[in-house]
């Protein structure tokens, strides 16, 4: 097959298997990209979701760019994106235009709240196959739980704990290092 | 014409929204606001339709906001125009870390980011666990409202377990999801 049109399918693919915001994406990603196609790592991806969620723009989105520039260049980053939003521009023109009242369907309610319960298990299962690439020693870990705790119990803004978080990293190795050249 | 000012309001959303699709909503409700062009329950509406649907949400509530305004052509313009920065943003710093990959500093930098990026996804599925399954509520008062979804606690305990057997593992993610929506449906979740 021709390799932008597989890059625009399969984050086509992605896109139709995602509900919810980008976290909800991680565990698709990791399915058709990673394993399926192999044009990211689990670190990468880590990478990418950390960049992606201090850059402007929507996580999915950018990580979608990410994936697909590092594979095929300029035209792959505009393919891999353009296939990701295309059935969201299909679906939602579709319900917009003949489904007024699709969120109060009982039935919709009922799916998607088994759905919510799928995607927590699914993001809990993409973040125990990531920490083993990125939580590595001691200090990752430590870095690992604080983050988790910022976020998650004081919501601090994801922005400044990444931004953190890299001059923490530069810091520690630094100081490694010079610990190792005096030895 | 409105298709150049729909797609100008999403460029800026798409251009100062840092973080998920919810970051968007305040632009949404501006545009809303500024033009008239929908209503802040129109928004709600809106807001829940994309989260329900397949797609990230964000792109969801852009393709909506502009079928709203402008029908079918309007969709596909406030998509493009969402994604249109950060697809230059994220090009422009691709090629950088591209070029620097193999750099000692931006090596110890990723050393520090990666495990905080594990860590806000980790947060962000606790989110979604906290809402959904523990019905956990806001501080309401001195006292913290609290209270099991025993049905769903059971449905994602048996999603679990599907998805770390060993021959069951293989699937699809999605085969799980669509298995989920039709128990959601069948047991009245």
């Amino acid at each position: 097959m021709n390799i932008y049109l597989d890059l625009f399918l399969t984050f086509a693919k992605v896109g139709v298997c995602t509900f919810g915001g980008g976290y909800a994406m991680l565990p698709i990603l990791q399915r058709e990209v990673v394993e399926k196609k192999g044009w990211a790592t689990d670190e990468e991806l880590t990478d990418y979701y950390a960049i992606g969620q201090c850059t402007p723009g929507v996580i999915a989105v950018n990580t979608a760019t990410f994936i697909g520039h590092k594979y095929k260049g300029i035209p792959g980053g505009i393919l891999a994106t353009l296939g990701l939003v295309f059935p969201s521009i299909v679906m939602i023109t579709v319900i917009a235009a003949f489904l007024k009242n699709f969120a109060d369907s009982p039935y919709v309610i009922h799916a998607f709240n088994g759905v919510r319960a799928c995607v927590c298990v699914l993001i809990f299962n993409a973040v125990v196959k990531l920490q083993k690439s990125s939580v590595i020693d001691t200090p990752a870990a430590i870095l690992f739980f604080v983050t988790f705790l910022l976020s998650a119990i004081w919501g601090i803004s994801p922005a400044v704990i990444v931004l953190a978080a890299g001059v923490i990293g530069l810091v520690l190795k630094l100081i490694a290092e010079k610990r190792g050249d005096k030895a | 014409m409105i298709y150049l000012r729909l797609f100008y309001e999403f460029f800026k959303a798409g251009l100062f929204a840092v973080g998920g699709g919810l970051a968007t909503v305040p632009f949404l409700q501006n545009i809303g606001a500024s033009t008239g062009w929908y209503t802040g329950a129109d928004l709600a509406n809106m807001i829940a339709v994309s989260e329900s649907t397949p797609g990230p949400m964000g792109v969801n509530m852009a393709t909506y906001v502009g079928y709203t305004v402008g029908g079918a052509p309007g969709a596909v313009i406030a998509t493009l125009g969402l994604i249109c920065p950060s697809i230059i943003v994220i090009i422009i710093v691709s090629a950088f870390l591209q070029k620097f990959r193999d750099n000692k500093y931006v090596a110890y930098i990723f050393y520090g980011l990666r495990p905080a990026s594990t860590g806000l996804v980790a947060a962000a599925g606790w989110g979604v666990i906290a809402i959904s399954l523990l019905e956990l509520g806001g501080v309401d008062g001195a006292q913290i409202s609290f209270s099991l979804n025993w049905k769903l606690l059971v449905l994602a305990a048996v999603v679990f377990g599907c998805t770390h057997e060993e021959h069951l593992k293989k699937l699809h993610p999605i085969v799980w999801i669509a298995l989920a929506a039709v128990a959601g449906v069948v047991f009245g979740l």
